[in-house]
Formats: structure tokens, sequence, C-alpha cells
């Protein structure tokens, strides 16, 4: 208690400053030029903060094809009858207000000695920092039977927008007593409650309109996220609904046939109504094709989140391989921030400050009973690492759940409004 | 406010004679649960919570903050309608003196009531009550909820001043889920918080005594200067 805080307090701010990069001059053209492909909750944020932060200073250019961003946090609520399919869908008006250009389009090919993204719509576009967050592509062949041909008739709903409203017509079109199949995810995929939340709320769906039918997930995992929680609240509201085959049971070794609609467990054939594939998942294909992924992943720097391969090519969210972080909405919107923060200083010499990460994950089991799980982050030279978290408790009282579901409520008003203005 | 502002300037000039040995050590804010049960007390005549309406007495919803005689559609005692037009305000040290014995404040008051004698007691009824009123009823360290009493900070905390540069970065972890324009559903807003009542929450959550798990993490690694960063952004960001 001796020590003197304002000296300190001087310290940790001289410390502060002295992280400031060394300002990049941006060669040739203008103001410098910061690309951003992927509109989602990495990109979308990382744009915002960007144009904002530098108040012109940097010109920020967002590639995404779709006009409408539908949220994949809350799709599951979507599913459960809790929201509108509009309630999940954003537009870009307010980010282009804001500063960000907006291209609608795809980008197929990343030139790292030119510095240039080209865009299937043929332009080719010039970066000083290119920002990838492209979210996540499926793993070919890892659920047999199973391609993206076939993603009408068993949907992954695993992109939120069609896909989820596919899946939703699917359920409400199931016969009486019938089956609704999950063929569940192996890790790392995003955000591991999921599966977990979206099997509550077909079963709360159920529950109401059709309270016979039954759930059969197939899982690779021996256990999963929040898996007392969810078990504790399946028991609760929806007992004897809901089978869970893990491993051990032979939940890792499953083919399907879209064509017959069945579901193969281990050699046991089961005839579905509703089969959920979520396949196996990579980084979004353009990380790829950039050439910064190793395996199915992009490694990143945990500091600023750029990529081990190349320093003017930074990946967030789900794509990127960072370490301790779930692959969340929460979490590549805190990516976003730290890696905006960073790439600002480097083109313009503001200050930057040291990587902080969080993130929170709340899953709604029934009707005013959410749950949630959340951990604090810090950069280490080898990864994002987990600081300090908590979980919900099994046991805990109605007024603690339906506060976490409103919580859940604020969370998302918040992290739309912070990645889209 | 004017007392409150006092107490700031008071814990300022004592730094120097507490800096050895001020830990952190705070006085419990009330406990709703047990408010509940001392509520009983007053259910005979109010109402409070969804669908409350004025009974033999007013309902309590939305009172901190309500000036005294408030409410349009209750027949308030001239006593209490004179106090209303004096500037007296339902905050948590006015509904403090109040209950403690009713008719030494509104000696005309038609509340036949004897008083909640017991300071704990109080503070408990205070606390629940809070729990039915808007904004900021989640935030018991904001006015019109605050009791200056309600912490014992270090007045070394509180007399750091915060760089609102490093606040506004810091801010980015808070704005995913507190929204920056304020709004608040669900999760309270912080925007424009005084920035002592923001310093001393985010410590209440840093020592755990206030009770939110997302909190407490986020608050629990914040060094005393980020927190004060952090007030001076939040503090004085504009509308
Ligand atoms: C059912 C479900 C529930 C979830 N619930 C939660 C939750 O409650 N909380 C939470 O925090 N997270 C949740 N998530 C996870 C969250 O949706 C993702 O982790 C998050 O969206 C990842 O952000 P991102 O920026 O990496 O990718 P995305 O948000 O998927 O954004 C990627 C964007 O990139 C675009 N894109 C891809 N390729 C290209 C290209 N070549 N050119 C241009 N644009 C391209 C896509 O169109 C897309 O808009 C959930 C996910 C699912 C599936």
């Amino acid at each position: 208690m001796t020590v003197n805080r304002r000296t300190f307090m001087g310290t940790s701010a001289a410390a502060a400053a002295a992280l400031a990069a060394p300002m990049v001059k941006a060669a040739g053209h203008g103001r410098p030029k910061v690309i951003v492909v992927g509109g989602g909750a990495g990109g979308a944020t990382a744009a915002r903060y960007i144009a904002k932060d530098s108040k012109g200073e940097i010109d920020v250019t967002l590639i995404e094809p779709t006009r409408t961003y539908y949220t994949c946090f809350f799709s599951n609520l979507y599913l459960g009858g809790f929201k509108t399919i509009d309630d999940i869908g954003h537009g870009y008006g307010t980010l282009a207000a804001g500063g960000v250009n907006v291209v609608h389009d795809w980008a197929i090919g990343v030139d790292r000695d030119a510095k240039t993204v080209s865009l299937a719509g043929g332009a080719s576009l010039p970066y000083d920092k290119l920002i990838l967050s492209p979210g996540i592509d499926f793993v070919d062949g890892s659920v047999p039977g199973w391609d993206l041909s076939a993603q009408n008739a068993m949907p992954h709903a695993y992109k939120a927008g069609s896909q989820s409203e596919l899946l939703k017509a699917q359920l409400m079109a199931m016969p009486e007593g019938g089956t609704f199949a999950m063929v569940a995810p192996p890790n790392p995929y995003r955000c591991p409650p999921g599966p977990y939340e979206r099997v509550s709320m077909v079963a709360h769906f159920l529950k109401q309109n059709n309270p016979t039918a039954k759930i059969l997930i197939a899982d690779p995992k021996a256990k999963f996220s929040k898996q007392g929680l969810f078990e504790e609240g399946w028991q609760n509201h929806y007992a004897g609904m809901i089978t869970w085959i893990g491993p051990d049971f032979g939940g890792e070794n499953v083919s399907v046939d879209p064509a017959a609609m069945t579901l193969n467990i281990d050699g046991e054939v089961n005839k579905v109504d509703v089969c959920n594939v979520i396949p196996a998942m990579k980084a979004g294909r353009i990380a790829e094709l950039a050439g910064v992924t190793d395996g199915n992943w992009a490694p990143v720097n945990a500091a600023d989140m750029s990529t081990k391969a190349d320093p003017d090519i930074y990946v967030l969210g789900d794509a990127s391989q960072q370490g301790d972080m779930p692959k969340s909405g929460f979490s590549a919107n805190s990516q976003a921030k730290v890696c905006a923060n960073a790439v600002r200083g480097a083109l313009t010499g503001s200050k930057v400050f040291p990587a902080k990460f969080s993130n929170t994950c709340w899953s709604l089991i029934a009707p005013n009973d959410g749950v949630k799980v959340g951990a604090t982050y810090e950069a280490t030279p080898e990864k994002i690492a987990k600081v300090d978290g908590f979980i919900s408790q099994t046991g805990e009282s109605a007024e603690v759940r339906k506060a976490t579901y409103e919580e859940s409520e604020g969370w998302y008003t918040g992290i739309t409004t912070d990645m889209l203005g | 406010m004017a007392d409150r502002a006092a107490h700031n300037r008071r814990t300022v000039a004592l730094a120097a004679v507490f800096w050895m040995c001020a830990a952190p050590s705070f006085a419990q804010s009330g406990d709703i649960e047990a408010g509940r049960d001392v509520f009983q007390r007053c259910s005979g005549c109010h109402q409070v919570g969804q669908g409350a309406r004025n009974g033999i007495g007013p309902h309590l919803n939305g009172l901190f903050g309500r000036a005294a005689a408030g409410l349009e559609d209750f027949r308030y005692s001239k006593s209490f309608q004179r106090a209303g037009a004096g500037g007296l305000e339902w905050h948590a040290e006015t509904l403090d003196v109040f209950l403690e014995n009713p008719r030494a404040m509104t000696s005309g008051t038609r509340m036949s009531f004897p008083g909640v004698k017991d300071e704990t007691d109080r503070a408990n009824l205070i606390a629940y009550l809070r729990t039915f009123s808007d904004n900021p009823a989640n935030i018991p360290e904001a006015d019109p909820t605050a009791r200056a009493r309600d912490h014992d900070l270090d007045p070394a905390i509180l007399a750091l001043v915060g760089d609102p540069e490093y606040g506004e970065y810091l801010s980015g972890e808070c704005t995913t889920c507190h929204q920056a324009a304020g709004g608040d559903d669900g999760i309270p807003s912080i925007v424009l918080w005084p920035e002592e009542d923001f310093v001393v929450a985010l410590h209440a959550y840093k020592n755990k005594q206030r009770a939110h798990p997302v909190m407490q993490m986020i608050a629990g690694r914040l060094s005393d200067e980020e927190i004060a960063a952090l007030a001076a952004y939040f503090g004085n960001l504009e509308e």
C-alpha cells in the first residue's frame, strides 16, 4: 500500500504509449487502406471501430456478399418461436453511413505480393492491411452421405438465414410423434453450446405442438458445453423426449442417406423426419485461398490477431486459431476490437493498448430458463490464454434464470449495435 | 447530492491520513430477499411489483427519484403535498429517514405506521423497493438510489484521475453488452454515470460485494487505473 499510485499510473500509461507501433507510410496512395472481408461478428465490428476511431484517417472497405446479416446467435430462439426471422436480420446501412465503404461482393482471391483482394464481380482492390473474418465452411466428407447438395434435405442451419427458415419449416411439418435427429459436430466448431441450445428450442417447440415427437442426437464428443445444465433442463422441461448418443454408443460412427431420410448410427438405421446435420468445420475458404491457414484454421498472434503467415493479414473470429477462446460471436467481437486498435496504431501511429479479451455465451433452455458461461482472456506469446471464468449453476432459482435470459436479450441488442452501429 | 459532494470532498481531504489503513471495506447495501420479508409490514396498504395499484397507500413502483406526493391519481395528505412541493424526493437517504419515523418527517401523514426502527431492516427494505424502480434500479450506487455511506472505498482509489483515451479503448469490452448510446433493455445503461459512482460500483464487483458473475469476472482483472479510465470515459460521453 505504500507504493505511490500516481507514479504507478504514470508508468503504466507510459508503458502503454511505448507499445505504439511505428507508423506505416502508405506507399503511393493517399489514406492508408484497410480491407475487411466478411461482415459478421468479427468483420463488421473491426470495420466499424477502425472507421469510427480513425475519424477518416483510414479508408475502410468491407466486402460482404449478403445485404442482410442474419445472426446465428438467437437463430435457435427463432426455431423455438421466441424471435422472428426479421428480429435476427440486420442491414449494413448504418455502417455505411458511419464511413465504411460497404461492397456487396465475394472476395475470391488474395495476392499477398501485390497486396490486392480480387472480387467475384471482377474488381481488384489494394490494401495496406487485410482483415479476414469469413466465419466457417464445412469439412468435405465429415458426415458420410452428406454434402452441400444435400443441405435442403438435411439442413445444417449453422449459417443463419434461409437455412434457419428451412429447418423451422421442416420442424413445423413433422408428423405427429415423428423424430427430429441431429448430427452434432466434432470439436472445434462455432458456438460450443449451440447444438444443445438448438435441441432445447426444438424440444420447446415440439412440447407445444407435437408432444409425442422425439429428438435423437448422435454426437462424436464424449462431453459437451454446459452439459450438466442442459441435462438438468431437459429432465425438468422435456423428460423422455431427448435421446443423446455419445461416442460410447457409436455416436461418432454415423452416415446419412438424404434421399431415404435415414440416419445410420453405428450400423443401426433410423428413419427420421428431420435430420439436422452439423458437419465438421474449418475456416471460411478465403482464409485458405489467402494462404494463411495451417490445417483447418488460421493461426494468429494473440497480441493483435495478425496471422503467423503474414503480418499484414489478420484473421478474426471462427476462422482463427488463437488458443483458448471458444468460437462465438462475443469472442469475434472482442477480438475485432483488439485488432482494430492495433491496425489503427500501425497505420496512423495512434496509441496501441494491451490486448484484453472476454466472452460470455448465454443459452436458453426453456422460456425464462437462461444459463450462461463466460471467461476473460489475455494475450501470451503462445496464444490467447484463459484468465478467469464462471458458469451458471445447476439448481439455480427461477428468478436467477429469468434474469439471465433477460440479460441475453440486452446482450443481443448490445452486440448487434456494437457491430453494425 | 449536496451531501454526497461534501462527502467526496471530505474523503479527498482525509486521503493522506487514511493512506496506510484504508483497505477497501464496504458497508453492504441491503439484502433484497430479506427486504421482501420486511415489506410484509407494508403490504397491507401498499402494493409493489407487476400490476401494483394504489390502495390505502400509493403503489411503490418507480418510487426512487419520484417527488413526494408525485402520483397524479393518488390523494395524498396535505402534509405530503407540501413536502413534495417543497422539493422532497424519494432517494435511499430520504426513505431511510422517513421510514425510521414517518411522522417525524411529515407530521400529518395518513400513514399510521410506527416506522422500521432497525437500521438493517430499513436497508433491506430499501434494497427491495428499489428493485421496482426503473433504471437505475439495478445500480445501487447511482443516484437516486445511492447512499453516501454505501461504500468505504480507499480514498486514494477515488482520487485517481482516469485517462479517457485508455477508457475509450477499454470500453470496447463493455459495449458488447452495455449499449454505447445508453439504451437499457435487460442490461443496464452505464453512460453518463457520475465518475465516482462508476468507480464505486466496479470496485464492488471487483471485491465480489456485488453479485453478478459476469461483472465480477470483468471487473476482477481491471486495475484501479483502468477503472478510473473507464469512469472518465463513460462519465463524459456526449449524448
Ligand atoms: C446456432 C448458433 C447459435 C449461436 N449462438 C451464439 C450465441 O448465443 N452467442 C455467441 O456469441 N455466438 C453464438 N454463435 C456463434 C457466432 O454466430 C459465430 O461465432 C460468429 O458469427 C463468428 O463471427 P465471424 O465474424 O467469425 O463469422 P460470421 O459472423 O459468420 O461472419 C462471416 C461473414 O463473412 C462473409 N463471408 C464469408 N466468406 C466471404 C468471402 N469470401 N467474401 C466476402 N464475405 C465472405 C459471410 O457472408 C458472413 O457474413 C452461434 C452460432 C450458431 C450457429
